[in-house]
């Protein structure tokens, strides 16, 4: 497969939220607006992309017996990389995103691409699959948190689009979280899974 | 009266999974079955009380003396990596017949991230030991009671006719999106509770 076609892979074929459904956790908790959704996606796409390549690179190093724990040693050396700067150069994203930057470590995306993929692939094609399921993840969850901000707050990426008051505020809130992604995952089945 | 408050918080009012977004995948993955789903909130519960008791020391005793407390994730994913390796082994010798039950959900029990989240959460809050301990006890508790309710909801919505986009995960979604919202009634307890107790 051609590295361009790993990515698109994975931002269609095999999109970490609409068709392998993991990392539902990051997915729910931080998309209350398309800003806290982009940039948890974005972190966790540096986090998959690092750790990719780097278990791709090691993976012959590494005896059977305990490659998941070694691969969360790595996977939790590159979120901390990613949380202490976050905190540093983005506190205003730390904030919002709060717990859920160091929980990318047992976000199952990560070590399931680690698993599944870079422990196959050498370290290029690895580091491929890390932006497209990253892309595709971002997607997701930017798309997601552009739906509930905007039939929430009336606002799109912070902008207003119609008055405050004829939002439902429900879809900001936990419930609107769950009935947004469940009625975005019908139509994903619908119109591209088939 | 404290810990009431406490108890009640984390169980109702802030429920773990239905309003923090915590521990989602097993709660979708195994909630097609009551019995199975409580079991699983028994094992999260054995293993939050042992994880919260085992990394508060850590944390207090280690990190903080010797100022890596950024080494907190590294630190508390193996320890309760090794530690749910631990009490599998110990309960395979030991008590088997607790094993059966409990045994196939503690590997997955590594990637909750519940166990990681209530770890960090009473570092964050600040919460002495004897609070950790209620804390880590109510919000197993609560994770438990949404599992069991949510499993009850899917066994009646599995022989139901759905339409056919809305099958198996959006329907499933929809149901915890509505549950969700019937705990958001519970909003507002906490304060109105300490208010009428007087604290």
């Amino acid at each position: 497969m051609s590295k361009l076609g790993i990515i698109i892979n994975g931002i269609v074929k095999e999109n970490p939220t609409f068709v392998l459904l993991l990392g539902m956790c990051p997915t729910l908790g931080t998309t209350s607006s398309a800003l806290n959704g982009m940039s948890m996606g974005l972190a966790t796409m540096a986090v998959l992309i690092c750790a990719n390549f780097v278990i791709s690179c090691v993976k012959n190093l590494i005896p059977d017996k305990v490659h998941i724990p070694c691969y969360i040693v790595i996977i939790a050396g590159f979120v901390t990389i990613v949380q202490l700067l976050i905190k540093a150069y983005a506190p205003a994203v730390d904030e919002k995103l709060g717990l859920f930057i160091p929980l990318i470590v047992v976000n199952c995306i990560v070590l399931g691409r680690a698993e599944s993929f870079a422990a196959k692939n050498g370290p290029l094609d690895s580091a491929c699959d890390g932006i497209g399921i990253g892309i595709g993840f971002t997607l997701a969850l930017t798309l997601l948190g552009l739906c509930r901000e905007l039939l929430g707050a009336g606002t799109a990426f912070n902008m207003p689009v119609y008055p405050e008051q004829f939002g439902a505020l429900t879809f900001v809130l936990a419930p609107g979280a769950f009935i947004t992604l469940a009625y975005l995952s019908a139509l994903f089945n619908k119109f591209i899974k088939k | 009266m404290e810990y009431i408050i406490l108890i009640i918080t984390a169980i109702f009012v802030n429920n773990i999974v239905l309003a923090q977004f915590l521990g989602i995948c097993p709660f979708l993955g195994v909630s097609k079955k009551v019995d199975t789903a409580g079991w699983m909130g028994m094992a999260v519960l054995f293993v939050m009380l042992i994880a919260t008791l085992v990394t508060y020391p850590i944390y207090y005793g280690i990190l903080v003396p010797y100022n890596l407390q950024f080494m907190q994730t590294i630190v508390y994913i193996l320890v309760i990596a090794a530690l749910v390796q631990t009490v599998e082994i110990i309960l395979k010798k030991s008590m088997p017949a607790l094993y059966s039950a409990l045994g196939v959900f503690l590997p997955l029990i590594t990637t909750n991230c519940t166990i990681l989240g209530v770890a960090i959460n009473v570092i964050n809050f600040e919460y002495n030991l004897a609070q950790s301990t209620v804390y880590a006890t109510a919000t197993a508790l609560g994770f438990t009671l949404a599992m069991v309710l949510f499993a009850g909801i899917r066994e009646q919505t599995a022989i139901t006719k759905t339409p056919k986009g809305m099958e198996g995960t959006p329907i499933a979604l929809l149901t915890a999106g509505l549950l969700a919202m019937a705990f958001m009634g519970f909003s507002g307890v906490d304060k109105g509770l300490s208010a009428a107790l007087g604290l």
